[in-house]
């Protein structure tokens, strides 16, 4: 402590250059020594903003304001610290150490990537225009804005594909030209003008450009981190806390079989009426009717019957029983669906052993077409088709009052917890458990995996 | 396929994929060459060969190689069209069959996704193939396509996506305010086909189950009045009028946007369904061009956008016919060109094998497959001496 005098100077300097903008892009790590109870500290405090991120994101539409609002209290709450430089330093040094934690599986990368896109989002958000604009510019994000010209004479097409636009602000505000590869998210939606490859970008909306930066960026460090993961975690007084950080966020483990046996395939079809969701029961009933099942459908169906104990064998027998019945002959069935039972059991190709697709899966990835049944209900049906079917199985008509369907902005606006409120009244009426014991024991966002209910 | 000579080892890290005999399936196949690919095909006799992605490694190696390592580095973006995803829709046809009545439906896809590929995603090389029973595929060759990542082709295929939804369904397009230039686009190939495809062809109102289907599409006030209507207009073209007028109506006095159940109705029973999983994958594997199909025999083949219209499926040559085309007599005098070239075998082979594709009917196919790969080289040239000039190589 002798030079503190010095080293006060020496931090002050490098203070301007090290965290210059609040935000930043995680690019470089950081280089200095810290103690163990600074990382331990740092590290969990940061975690648990990340686990309040992931329940606002579950609980509301992130483009509403409540989940702006909540977002926002809750970060300005995790901001502790002496002075903006610190709270600076602590961020950037939080982020690295929890991709130490997270980079192993694809699971736990996936789940930080979005947790900690869903929290610079509403960062830069928060932004004034100026400091936008500053970020862009520090971060290399250089794309070529339209001149006054070409906005005229593309003035229609940009009211007509970007949203709240008039001709007034066509002339007013910037319109960079990015390429489509750099602007997924809004080319996915039709948010903007495509043209020749290139997607016609407002000023305001060129948070989803810096978010696909952003992802990318940590999508390809977390694999370079993973492996050099070894060398970190040889050191004994990281590794128990890393482990003890990267489990945290998971729920129950589905992937290990644990109710191996306990079915039996004459058991599948009462089960199927009282105790399956209704998306399994879907499935089941349209298996038993056409013989046959997409592969989106057998996906889902197939790895849940997994989850609930039918073993490969009895899985075998089940699907070829029945699709045999249609207008596949026994030959083909090995042939062409055995392989790909086997596969989801992890018998063959990398042998992975699958889990079963949890809600937030269902609800989010692979719509259904035509042609197939797979997907939820509460989010892919029709709603008059999905109120007839509940009256169909005897749902009484408060349950169905309940579960929401008289409301005619329930296809756009529903959040995921209101899917999942949705569906437990179904499970509820159709006496498949208890609502009240299952509550007992779990939170909501634990029950997002079909295969707890039976 | 061959891209260009400068990158290493593109033709033996491409997958193929057979499927032979008693529905045994192949993957992972690659070849040093072309002639080991034809000799394999020779002596496997495949029921369908498929391409695939063009690898880190030898596919055929890809067990030998560290997991993880084993990627697939470059593909062609493509799509695939199936009749059977319009069932919902269709009246002349279901499952695998189809007619000239139907097949507007893939004449409209065609000419909606080929410009919306080259107009607003700025690609260039398209080559859109029959693919031999109900439907057709593109492969779009450019190299940026080829390198697009997963979320890219999903964010494209997306992009073209408006019918969603599956059996449980029954409104399978909503359309809001403002109309995105591409659906404005769309929806005027849908309109200079509709009368005569739907209407008429697919006498959409003109039964009472064609009614209720396309009634059901619509808000109550306005369904009540047509059914009213209909009791006494029983002429399909003036059903189609008053539907669109009443909507027109109804939007022009209404507080409300968006009401655009016309439009709505248009695109739902003509707009493209494109499989985005097809489309999507890096690893997927799609029928290779002017292989053969094993259920109808009918080949592979480029359909010529110059002359869509009257493209027609069922003209499509089948290998039979390809067979007995091959094994008519040669004309007098190509038999002298054979004795002049009896020193040099393998060219003569070459050049006979050339010669009898020319006698067959696969010949116009043939040409436009030629010509699609003289541009995509054009490009390359072009591109590469864009490059070497910037780099300032002479």
């Amino acid at each position: 402590m002798q030079f503190s005098g010095r080293r006060r100077k020496l931090a002050v300097h490098s203070q301007n250059d090290l965290y210059s903008h609040c935000l930043q892009l995680y690019v470089q790590p950081p280089l200095e020594n810290i103690s163990l109870s600074e990382f331990e500290t740092f590290a969990v405090e940061r975690l648990k903003l990340l686990k309040t991120v992931e329940n606002l994101g579950v609980s509301y539409v992130k483009t509403t304001e409540q989940y702006t609002k909540k977002l926002h209290a809750s970060f300005t709450k995790s901001q502790v610290g002496p002075s903006e430089y610190e709270k600076r330093r602590k961020d950037h040094i939080s982020h690295f150490i929890l991709r130490l934690a997270y980079c192993q599986t694809e699971d736990l990368r996936r789940w930080f990537i979005q947790q900690e896109m869903d929290l610079f989002r509403h960062r830069f958000n928060d932004l004034s225009s100026k400091y936008k604009t500053e970020f862009l510019h520090k971060n290399n994000l250089k794309y070529d804005t339209l001149s006054a010209d070409e906005k005229m004479n593309l003035k229609d097409q940009l009211i007509n594909s970007t949203f709240g636009f008039s001709g007034i602000t066509i002339v007013e505000q910037d319109f960079y030209k990015v390429p489509f590869q750099d602007a997924l998210d809004l080319i996915r939606t039709r948010k903007v003008f495509l043209r020749g490859g290139y997607a016609y970008i407002p000023h305001q909306d060129i948070v989803t450009i810096v978010l696909n930066d952003f992802r990318t960026r940590l999508s390809k460090a977390l694999a370079l981190t993973a492996r050099s993961l070894p060398a970190v975690q040889s050191d004994e007084r990281l590794q128990p806390l890393l482990n003890h950080l990267s489990h945290a966020y998971v729920g129950q483990d589905y992937s290990i079989q644990k109710n191996i046996g306990k079915i039996s395939l004459e058991q599948i079809d009462p089960l199927s009426a009282k105790s399956f969701p209704l998306c399994m029961r879907q499935l089941h009933k349209s298996l038993r009717e056409n013989h046959h099942l997409r592969h989106g459908g057998r996906m889902q169906y197939g790895l849940f019957l997994k989850g609930i104990g039918l073993t490969l064998e009895q899985a075998l027998q089940f699907w070829r029983s029945e699709f045999i019945r249609g207008k596949v002959d026994a030959d083909k069935f090995d042939k062409a669906y055995a392989y790909s039972i086997r596969h989801m059991f992890g018998k063959e190709g990398k042998r992975t052993d699958y889990t079963p697709y949890s809600c937030m899966k269902v609800i989010l990835s692979n719509p259904p077409s035509q042609g197939d049944y797979h997907g939820c209900p509460f989010r892919h049906s029709d709603p008059e088709l999905l109120k007839q079917k509940l009256q169909s199985y005897k749902l009484s008509p408060s349950g169905i009052v309940q579960v929401g369907l008289h409301t005619h902005t329930l296809k756009h606006n529903w959040s995921l917890a209101h899917r999942i409120k949705a569906f437990l009244h179904y499970m509820d009426f159709s006496g498949g458990f208890k609502l009240s014991s299952v509550l007992e024991y779990q939170q909501l966002e634990d029950i997002t995996n079909p295969v707890t209910w039976p | 396929m061959f891209y260009s000579p400068v990158t290493k080892n593109y033709f033996q890290n491409r997958e193929f994929s057979f499927t032979l005999k008693d529905d045994i399936y192949v993957r992972y196949q690659s070849f040093s060459t072309q002639n080991e690919l034809e000799k394999e095909m020779q002596k496997m006799n495949p029921y369908k060969i498929d391409i695939g992605a063009v690898y880190s490694h030898r596919p055929s190696q890809h067990n030998t190689v560290k997991s993880g390592t084993f990627q697939a580095l470059e593909k062609e973006l493509v799509f695939d069209i199936d009749m059977t995803d319009y069932d919902d829709v269709r009246s002349c046809c279901s499952a695998a069959d189809i007619c000239s009545k139907c097949w507007t439906l893939m004449t409209i896809a065609i000419r909606i996704l080929d410009r919306a590929l080259r107009e607003d995603f700025g690609f260039q090389h398209l080559l859109w193939v029959y693919s031999g029973r109900r439907g057709v595929h593109c492969w779009v060759c450019d190299e940026a396509a080829r390198k697009l990542s997963v979320a890219a082709r999903s964010a494209v295929a997306e992009y073209l996506s408006l019918v969603k939804g599956g059996e449980e369904t029954v409104k399978k397009v909503v359309l809001s305010d403002p109309i995105h230039p591409f659906i404005s686009q769309s929806l005027s190939v849908v309109e200079h086909y509709f009368l005569q495809y739907a209407i008429v062809g697919q006498e959409l109102l003109s039964s009472k189950e064609g009614v209720d289907k396309v009634l059901n599409l619509l808000p109550e006030d306005v369904r009540k009045d047509l059914l009213l209507h209909y009791q006494s207009e029983k002429n399909p073209t003036k059903r189609w009028e008053r539907l669109k007028t009443l909507v027109h109506q109804k939007r022009a006095t209404s507080k409300k946007g968006g009401q655009y159940f016309d439009k709505e109705i248009m695109l739902q029973y003509c707009y493209p369904r494109l499989d985005v999983n097809v489309s999507k994958g890096v690893n997927h594997l799609l029928k290779s061009p002017f292989s053969v199909h094993p259920k109808t025999g009918r080949i592979s083949v480029p359909i010529d956008l110059r002359n869509l219209d009257k493209f027609d499926p069922f003209e499509v040559p089948t290998i039979s016919l390809i067979c007995e085309e091959l094994d008519k007599p040669r004309p007098d005098e190509e038999e002298e060109d054979d004795t002049k070239d009896k020193e040099n075998e393998i060219e003569a082979g070459e050049r006979r094998k050339i010669r009898d594709f020319k006698r067959t009917s696969l010949a116009k196919y043939i040409k436009l497959f030629d010509q699609f790969l003289d541009s995509v080289a054009r490009s390359r040239k072009g591109d590469m001496l864009k490059k070497s000039d910037l780099q300032k190589d002479f």
